[in-house]
């Protein structure tokens, strides 16, 4: 079974955010950067995946020279091949729908019986990406997916719900399934599999390569504004006797506040 | 020389960083250092960090000191346990490696890297360290076997150790050329351990062993009678290396946490990170373990190109563990009253930084051995 992972690589989760000079998005200076959560998610049951039934594990990511570190992270923990969408030209696609169709492009000649995707980046989080991938290369698609279990040509997985239910549904393969985090252990690049990792091939591919030019990559969407949340101050006084002034706070602290 | 990490430097730093975050931390949380931490050690054979300069034939990873001190500086981050246990682990290794028989590496380094078996390094004695050449542990040869006597002290992972270079005598009266090392598994007869010494922010580290009347084979001699010393210095050159690294690791964490505490602890209606007097403490801070980490890297830098580097190593392990003690001191200071107390990280990173100055010969020592280099061509 050939699988597809798509990583993204993002700020670390501890970062310093500060907004950038051009108040559209964070300052990058200074900041390291790590596979997206979820993404690692869909690596891990990927290998997994691939270590009961064989096959291949390939990792495609779309970004800067910098992404070449979360790629390389992959296959130390044992992807076997990697494409990194690497060109200024992509730097304009910053909305789902361009970066889907880079992806889209990328994966038109490659064999697979799956594609996993993060269920959001930690970034953005539109939660688009693998979806539109889906539409664009024709493939059924499930999201949220908590567990993949592959039958002969076909795929049943376990979906997340609201309100703690879940959801079994079976795809044909070839299929996209967008991966919940925390759906299995991660496990640790070892000093082998770095070793290892160095021999394996990262095709560089640059837009042209896949037939797309500037206007291909336009995006749909643009953010307009970036910005911290901002505080307010207000302070409300309880009325009544301490008996009922203590409840309202109780209900105010638990409803309200959501802090007890 | 560069500065900047390799690529494959760089993963395994994030290797580490990792490891930290999501297994040592916790462990060290939940199960406090009273006891040695085997689970995190066989974590670190599992993750291919138990042998990393060793060849990889035996198991090792094959890869230089420059990329070694990257995962011990790391490993190092929430004090020196991990980073001490990796780097007292490797002394053993080290030697078996540079002076044992193939069949001696056969026998353990490929266990030891898969952290199987836990090495110790056994030189000191209640009146000898350093001064080597003063050792009373004895060894006698007789048919086939030696036959050990003596008492060592301060032994890291005495008792906890399945394999131990001893050192001892085998020809008396004749100094540093009289001394030899042996390999002893634990569970030999007449290898006996004492009580836990417990040394300052570090209780499951060392502990008094003895040997009474204890048996080995003849095999077990490391090298020739008589080239003790120089298996000991050999290995203790090298592990310099490997105290400087873990010591800026505590000093990078303790200067962390100060860092950030200055810009939240406010007094006077500023932030104490405004004013000059801690910014300058938190300037010296910073060079001290800036200039540190660059003397160490040099001094693996050069040992990994085979060029002479003992001077610089005694130079690193004195100027990271003196910095490591300066900077937890200062951290301390930097967070007042609340750096004293136990709720608060950094004064269990300063008790730690002090045995620092101490292990793998005393900074005293150090100054001597430099000393010794510089004045080499004037002499005779």
């Amino acid at each position: 079974m050939n699988i597809v992972v798509c990583l993204k690589q993002v700020p670390k989760k501890d970062s310093i955010l500060r907004i950038g000079s051009d108040g559209k998005w964070i300052d990058e200076r200074d900041i390291s950067y790590e596979m997206s959560e979820a993404d690692a998610y869909a690596l891990e049951e990927a290998l997994r995946q691939k270590e009961k039934h064989g096959g291949e594990v390939i990792v495609v990511s779309l970004g800067p020279e910098r992404a070449r570190q979360s790629i390389k992270e992959a296959l130390a923990k044992g992807a076997d091949r990697a494409i990194h969408l690497f060109d200024s030209v992509f730097d304009t696609a910053t909305d789902s729908a361009a970066v889907a169709r880079a992806i889209s492009a990328a994966l038109k000649d490659e064999k697979y019986d799956l594609i996993l995707t993060g269920l959001q980046s930690d970034d953005y989080g539109f939660a688009q990406v693998g979806l539109i991938v889906a539409e664009q290369l024709g493939l059924p698609s499930a999201t949220i997916v908590m567990e993949v279990q592959p039958e002969d040509s076909a795929v049943r997985v376990k979906r997340e719900l609201e309100s703690g239910w879940f959801q079994w549904v079976r795809l044909p393969m070839p299929a996209l399934l967008t991966i919940q985090s925390g759906i299995n252990q991660l496990r640790y690049a070892t000093l082998k599999g770095i070793m290892a990792a160095k021999k394996k091939e990262i095709r560089e591919v640059k837009a042209a390569d896949i037939g797309l030019t500037s206007d291909d990559l336009k995006p749909g969407q643009v953010i307009e504004r970036a910005y911290l949340p901002e505080k307010t101050k207000r302070t409300e006084f309880i009325e009544g006797k301490p008996a009922e002034a203590a409840a309202k706070l109780v209900e105010k602290l638990r409803f309200d506040a959501r802090v007890i | 020389m560069d500065y900047t990490l390799t690529e494959d430097q760089e993963q395994l730093r994030r290797l580490v960083e990792e490891f930290v975050a999501r297994d040592v931390k916790p462990y060290w949380e939940k199960l406090g250092y009273e006891d040695f931490p085997w689970p995190l050690f066989r974590q670190l054979g599992d993750l291919g960090l138990a042998a990393i300069p060793f060849p990889a034939e035996y198991g090792g990873g094959g890869l230089d000191y420059s990329s070694y001190i990257v995962v011990l500086e790391d490993l190092s981050r929430l004090g020196s346990h991990l980073g001490s246990v990796l780097s007292v682990h490797g002394l053993p290794q080290l030697i078996i490696n540079h002076f044992g028989t193939d069949a001696q590496k056969q026998k353990y380094l490929p266990a030891m890297a898969r952290a199987e078996l836990l090495g110790a390094f056994a030189l000191t004695e209640p009146h000898a360290g350093s001064d080597a050449a003063n050792i009373n542990t004895r060894a006698e040869l007789r048919g086939d076997k030696y036959i050990l006597r003596g008492q060592k002290i301060w032994i890291t992972h005495g008792g906890e150790a399945d394999v131990y270079i001893v050192m001892a005598v085998t020809e008396k009266g004749k100094g540093a050329k009289g001394v030899s090392s042996f390999i002893v598994e634990k569970g030999t007869p007449g290898l006996a351990f004492g009580k836990r010494e417990r040394p300052m922010g570090l209780p499951h580290h060392t502990r008094e062993v003895f040997f009474e009347d204890c048996e080995i084979p003849r095999g077990n001699l490391i090298g020739r009678e008589g080239d003790g010393f120089k298996v000991a210095m050999t290995a203790l050159d090298s592990g310099r290396i490997t105290v400087a690294a873990t010591s800026i690791g505590t000093a990078q964490e303790a200067f962390d946490h100060a860092l950030r505490y200055s810009t939240e602890r406010r007094a006077f209606g500023q932030a104490i990170s405004e004013f000059q007097g801690i910014q300058f403490m938190l300037a010296d801070m910073a060079a001290a373990i800036e200039a540190a980490r660059c003397v160490t890297r040099k001094a693996a830098w050069l040992r990994d190109r085979e060029l002479p580097f003992n001077a610089i190593a005694s130079m690193a392990k004195l100027l990271a563990t003196d910095s490591a003690m300066k900077v937890t001191t200062d951290a301390v200071q930097i967070y007042g009253g609340y750096g004293t107390s136990e709720d608060y990280p950094v004064q269990a990173l300063m008790r730690q930084a002090k045995i620092g100055q101490i292990v793998e010969g005393t900074n005293q020592i150090q100054r001597m051995i430099i000393a010794r280099e510089l004045l080499k061509k004037f002499k005779e």
